[in-house]
């Protein structure tokens, strides 16, 4: 049996969940905004890019190529799931 | 005649000044010089006739006042080494302290006494002989209990011999690791440290001295004895005061205070809640020391109270001071870097070396090492600390290790205090010293208090927690103060985490208190 594909609220519940317990300790979830700058913000360092890519990947069966874990396709928690979500 | 112990010096001035003020006690309080000699001669005669002997120690527990002072002085005039024990800390600590130094007699206010009495039954330890005052303020309670003691049977006037050598404080540090060490110095260290006050500051008989740090701690020993030593006046500010700025602003500016000194934290309160704008102040030194001063503070600082000379003072309790550096006023606006500690005073020898005990060549940074008359003579009974604290030349000199790291770009440049030993982390492969990241997060134009903590992480190696309180108005949100360490400091150096609180904690000497913040 295969999983059900996810919606994309599911992957952006998984996306706020990491950045908040990963690079946001502490903040209110309202705080994290689907636009807020992450990468070019400096809250999601490239360390932090290379684990959350690492688990998307994973979790979702998917491959994020090296140009697109950057701020290109990554800078907000709407880009990175329109980025899941064009991969599924 | 040079002086032989520190009460040689309140003796002089007695003699000198004998109706002059030499304490005040606000509100209302204050005590000649001539009064203060006759008092502290008094605590003197009753511990030598309790059978005080030379080298014993008296421990010290009172609130800061004309009463504690006089017991303090009295003890060291009869030979004895005082030791001030923190009026507010817990009974277990105090009691811990008492074990420690094993003092023949404890003169303590009741109220504290009991407490601790208690404490030290419980541990089955040997009580001290308890000469205990039913308060404090203005020496009342001191001498009311110095009478009923000659009621019962009279002290003969027995002056004792104290020497250079003879120990004449010994202060508790708090101790990073929660042991609490005892700092043993002698009346030399201490004469030694007036003495080059004396040369750098150019006291006056009218100068008026504020004490702001309590009697347990390094700073006390500037705020007492370099007024003695030139029959000046010293008001005793106490904790309550210490801590409500408006009211401390016009203390320092009603009481004519004009040689301040304190811990960075009082001052930038002051600058920040004090409103400085109401008063006319007779500041003409502004001394600190104790931790770096946030340029941020300073500048305000400077700027609301123009006129003083400013110093910043360097020095563990091992060693009291040993650099000092003016500031140069103003403070430019686009100052962000903290200022340097300055040079070493000129009767102490520093040495800046590596980890294997050798110098380092000029702009490459080091521990600095101190040497001279004022550096302690050891730990009280602890000579493995002591061992550990000191570094050996062939030539039999003692280096005591500060922990600090500094560097110096060339022979006669000023030292730059790069930040503790203990507080360096290696992160992500870069050497980090915590103090720079606080200092970044004060570039925020709301942050009023930063304090930043490393933590071992099995998964993320070290993780950096940002403690950090705001002035008053609107809060960043931890994405904003995230952004903006981003842009403040390199990568390797923004917090992992931020943690909002309304005021960071601080320790009794008004220094943020680290381990408590750990703990939390």
């Amino acid at each position: 049996m295969t999983a059900p594909t996810p919606t994309a609220d599911h992957v952006r519940a998984h996306v706020r969940a990491f950045i908040l317990h990963s690079c946001l300790l502490g903040a209110a979830p309202e705080e994290l905004l689907d636009d807020t700058p992450l990468v070019s913000g400096g809250i999601v360092d490239s360390l932090a890019t290379v684990q959350l890519v690492a688990e998307l990947e994973e979790r979702y069966g998917i491959a994020i190529e090296p140009h697109e874990a950057g701020v290109a396709f990554m800078d907000t928690v709407r880009d990175i799931v329109a980025l899941v979500m064009g991969k599924l | 005649m040079d002086p032989l112990a520190l009460p040689d010096l309140l003796a002089r001035s007695a003699r000198r000044c004998p109706d002059f003020p030499a304490i005040e006690e606000p509100p209302a309080w204050s005590i000649s010089y001539r009064e203060l000699d006759l008092l502290s001669d008094r605590v003197r005669d009753r511990l030598r006739a309790i059978g005080l002997a030379r080298g014993d120690r008296v421990a010290i527990l009172a609130r800061k006042s004309i009463d504690a002072v006089a017991a303090l002085l009295g003890a060291m005039k009869a030979g004895a080494a005082s030791v001030p024990i923190d009026p507010h800390a817990p009974a277990w600590r105090a009691a811990a302290i008492l074990v420690g130094c094993s003092p023949r007699v404890a003169v303590a206010e009741r109220a504290l006494a009991t407490a601790v009495r208690e404490e030290l039954a419980t541990l089955g330890a040997p009580q001290p002989r308890w000469l205990e005052l039913a308060g404090t303020g203005g020496g009342m309670a001191l001498r009311a209990r110095l009478d009923q003691e000659d009621g019962i049977a009279p002290a003969p006037s027995a002056p004792a011999t104290v020497g250079l050598e003879d120990v004449a404080y010994i202060l508790h540090t708090s101790g990073s690791t929660g042991v609490s060490k005892g700092v043993v110095l002698s009346h030399c260290n201490i004469l030694s440290f007036v003495h080059w006050c004396s040369m750098a500051f150019d006291p006056r008989s009218d100068d008026r001295f504020s004490s702001h740090a309590p009697l347990h701690f390094d700073l006390s020993v500037l705020d007492l004895y370099l007024p003695l030593a030139h029959g000046a006046t010293v008001v005793l500010i106490g904790p309550e005061a210490s801590r409500e700025p408006v009211g401390l602003a016009a203390l320092i500016a009603d009481r004519r205070i004009t040689v301040w000194y304190s811990a960075p934290t009082a001052l930038a309160m002051l600058a920040e809640f004090g409103h400085l704008e109401r008063h006319e102040f007779a500041l003409r030194l502004v001394l600190f020391a104790g931790e770096v001063f946030p340029v941020k503070h300073l500048r305000a600082l400077v700027e609301r109270i123009p006129g003083p000379r400013f110093f910043n003072l360097y020095g563990p309790t091992e060693t009291n001071v040993c650099t000092a550096f003016e500031i140069p006023v103003p403070v430019p606006p686009e100052r962000t870097a903290p200022y340097p500690i300055g040079q070493v005073c000129p009767h102490l020898r520093g040495r800046i070396i590596d980890s294997d005990g050798r110098d380092v060549p000029d702009g490459t940074e080091g521990e600095l090492v101190i040497s001279g008359p004022n550096v302690m003579q050891g730990y009280w009974n602890m000579p493995d600390a002591t061992a550990r604290a000191f570094l050996a030349d062939a030539d039999g000199t003692r280096w005591y290790r500060t922990g600090d790291v500094v560097r110096r770009e060339a022979p006669s440049a000023d030292l730059v205090f790069l930040g503790r030993r203990d507080r360096m982390v290696k992160r992500r492969g870069h050497r980090i010293e915590l103090g720079d990241v606080e200092a970044g997060l004060y570039r925020h134009p709301r942050v009023r208090e930063a304090a930043v903590l490393a933590r071992a992480d099995q998964d993320a190696g070290i993780r950096l927690r940002a403690f950090l309180s705001f002035i008053d108005g609107p809060r960043p949100t931890i994405v904003e103060m995230k952004s903006f360490a981003a842009g403040a400091l390199p990568a390797a150096m923004i917090p992992d985490e931020f943690v909002f609180l309304d005021t960071l904690p601080k320790s009794p000497t008004d220094k943020i208190d680290y381990l408590k913040l750990r703990e939390s």
